[in-house]
């Protein structure tokens, strides 16, 4: 009895100190979570995807998961056209991206400041004007009749604009109006966009892009009032039935 | 003299139509007759047919990104163009609907389509002629069992001539001619077995193989490894033990491999995770051991291409390489280029850092990746784009110093190389 137990011990110290002389000279120090797996997103999108808004790649982190899990659909199903993120995203399941989601929706991290913008006082006021009530000669509804009154989106499926760098505003906004970005159909946003012209666009990304995100700010959870578009990213019945 | 030249330009005339008949001849040999379908296809043929245009990975160009399943639509592009996938769902007027499994079998062993027109070898059929006529009927027995969709046919954009069915009856005569499954009754069946799949349905050479100025592999079993046109992405040699020969691999390590697209001796990327994720994840086991067994007898090149000795001017451990190696890279692939098992690959001693051309590590480099989220391994750990952080010329500094590092003995990479494998293409 005695012998054995005394040769268990010793085999546990031996192993032991294998395990650790291993240790020593495996020197990167890999763990079994999501944010290990997804350092392939961090690069662009910034640590722990919180990127600046004063680059060109948008901030993940804390963005609804349905939106999210669109968004990484779309680049995969090519209805969103970015090279690299095809390529990254090509030869993942839907489950993996399902994951990918919750976990960058899931991060609660604190804002960059926000952008100071660089265009005259008047371009301002006519892009908070669209922001915030739109423009019925236009038939363009207000940004927060969707996007939430704090414009930090609705839970699951439709994001902020703030938060965001002015370039990728700019660049969403006209990709949709030149019918490069689609999303899934009903596409709201880029019927919308089709009736905005180049100099509101650039008024409303000038106006969004300078607003700070007030601390603790998160998604709203519903909308006070009905959407005035059908929007297949965002439907009544969730994100994913679309697909 | 009047009657000489008639004679000559009769001569002339007969010579050629000799040789539109032997053209003809050539691309219409090997036909069976078209016979109308037997019985209808059983529950267990329909299944076997999935099974085996899992196999053929027939999705893999059959189905547009985020499109409906084999609806057509991908494009394949080639150095004479693109050629567009059609649509194989049983939809009348697009699809294969009006086809009958003799019509299929034409197009598979013979490559030719229903109306008659000769199809591009774009269609891996140079492979698929060495199906049998049951995995065929089979296949189609699947095909006919999906759901219709209405999806119209893109036309191929080939420039003058290569968009001339003459033109492709002159490559088919010279490239072309049916075959059987490759059977070698001296070797065992898992051989046997390995070799139909490899040489056949799973069309391997259609990308490790490299081919002619027309397009053409060497020879119809070639698997020396090429250049995928376009994509520029290296199909390494399945022969050689110095780029993806598995020689000295055990079984199980090759079937892990293409069950998982992970394996303790490499990992799949670039266009080998689409046929990891696509096709080889769903063989079953006892196939997967029989393709390893033909891949592990394969006979190595007599003349080889082993990685080239490092310049003397390489500087090792200082440069600016270095600088960006730990950096950038250290982090997950260690100090020592040692990697983390299973996780991140090794870069010391790794066959695929050192291969004569670099061009997978520039584009693993520029691109990133993750390897496939398959069965076997449904979380990869993903690598990121280096594109938009490093100029060209760090990512040549960066590559040449991680190919003659920790005896890794490649050569140097170059601006020039980097640019030249850039080829910022979708998959």
């Amino acid at each position: 009895m005695m012998p054995s137990v005394i040769r268990a011990l010793v085999r546990a110290v031996l192993l032991g100190s294998i395990v650790l002389a291993t240790a020593a000279h495996a020197a990167p120090r890999v763990e079994d979570t999501m944010a290990q797996r997804l350092l392939a997103c961090t690069g662009c999108h910034g640590a722990q995807g919180r990127a600046a808004s004063d680059g060109y790649y948008p901030r993940i982190a804390g963005k609804p998961a349905g939106y999210l899990f669109n968004q990484l659909l779309s680049f995969r199903d090519g209805r969103r056209q970015y090279t690299l993120m095809a390529n990254l995203l090509a030869p993942l399941t839907d489950d993996y991206l399902r994951e990918i989601a919750a976990h960058f929706s899931q991060l609660e991290l604190p804002y960059p400041p926000s952008q100071a913008a660089t265009a005259g006082a008047d371009v301002l006021t006519r892009g908070e004007a669209l922001v915030t009530r739109g423009d019925a000669a236009l038939h363009v509804p207000a940004c927060t009749q969707c996007h939430g009154a704090g414009l930090m989106g609705v839970a699951p499926g439709v994001p902020a604009l703030i938060g965001m760098p002015r370039d990728y505003l700019n660049a969403q906004l006209g990709a949709w109006r030149a019918g490069s970005r689609h999303a899934m159909a009903p596409d709201c946003m880029a019927e919308v966009a089709k009736k905005l012209a180049p100099d509101d666009i650039s008024a409303l990304s000038q106006w969004l892009a300078a607003q700070a995100v007030p601390a603790g700010a998160k998604p709203a959870t519903a909308l006070p009032a009905p959407p005035p578009l059908p929007c297949g990213g965002a439907p009544a019945r969730g994100p994913e039935s679309a697909r | 003299m009047k009657r000489a030249l008639l004679r000559g330009a009769l001569g002339i005339v007969a010579i050629g139509a000799l040789l539109v008949a032997l053209i003809a001849w050539l691309n219409l040999r090997g036909e069976d007759a078209l016979t109308p379908d037997a019985a209808p296809a059983s529950s267990d043929q329909i299944a076997r047919g999935a099974y085996l245009a899992r196999a053929g990975n027939c999705m893999g160009c059959h189905t547009e990104r985020g499109g409906a399943a084999y609806a057509g639509g991908r494009g394949v592009p080639t150095p004479f163009g693109t050629v567009f996938a059609p649509n194989l769902t049983p939809d009348k007027t697009n699809g294969l609907g009006g086809w009958s499994a003799a019509e299929f079998w034409r197009a598979l062993h013979n490559g030719r389509a229903r109306d008659g027109r000769l199809l591009y070898p774009a269609f891996p059929y140079p492979n698929y002629t060495r199906v049998t006529r049951a995995d065929s009927d089979a296949i189609f027995a699947y095909l006919r069992s999906l759901p219709a969709v209405a999806q119209a046919n893109r036309a191929h954009t080939l420039p003058f001539p290569f968009d001339q069915q003459a033109a492709l009856a002159v490559w088919r005569a010279l490239y072309f001619r049916p075959a059987q499954p490759v059977v070698d009754a001296a070797r065992g069946a898992d051989w046997n077995r390995g070799a139909y799949l490899v040489e056949g349905l799973g069309h391997c050479n259609a990308c490790h193989a490299s081919r002619n100025a027309l397009g053409a592999t060497a020879t119809p079993l070639d698997l020396a490894g090429g250049l995928i046109p376009v994509q520029n992405w290296y199909a390494p040699s399945l022969t050689s033990p110095h780029e993806a020969g598995v020689a000295d691999w055990r079984d199980e390590q090759v079937v892990t491999l293409l069950k998982t697209g992970v394996s303790p001796r490499g990992a799949v990327m670039g266009p080998m995770s689409e046929v990891a994720s696509g096709s080889t994840q769903y063989l079953s086991e006892p196939d997967l051991r029989a393709m390893a067994v033909y891949l592990k007898a394969l006979q190595p090149p007599t003349t080889d291409n082993p990685p080239a000795s490092p310049r003397a001017s390489i500087a090792t451990g200082t440069g600016p390489g270095a600088k960006l190696y730990d950096k950038h890279c250290a982090g997950c692939h260690g100090d020592q280029g040692e990697g983390v098992p299973g996780i991140y690959p090794a870069l010391a001693g790794n066959r695929a850092v050192v291969m004569h051309t670099p061009a997978n590590v520039v584009h693993l480099v520029l691109e990133g990746g993750f390897p496939p989220a398959t069965a076997g391994n449904p979380r990869p750990y993903g690598m990121p784009p280096f594109a938009t952080v490093l100029s060209t010329d760090e990512v040549a500094q960066l590559l040449t110093h991680i190919r003659s590092s920790w005896g890794n003995q490649g050569a140097a990479v170059s601006a020039l190389d980097v640019t030249r494998y850039r080829g910022v293409s979708a998959r």
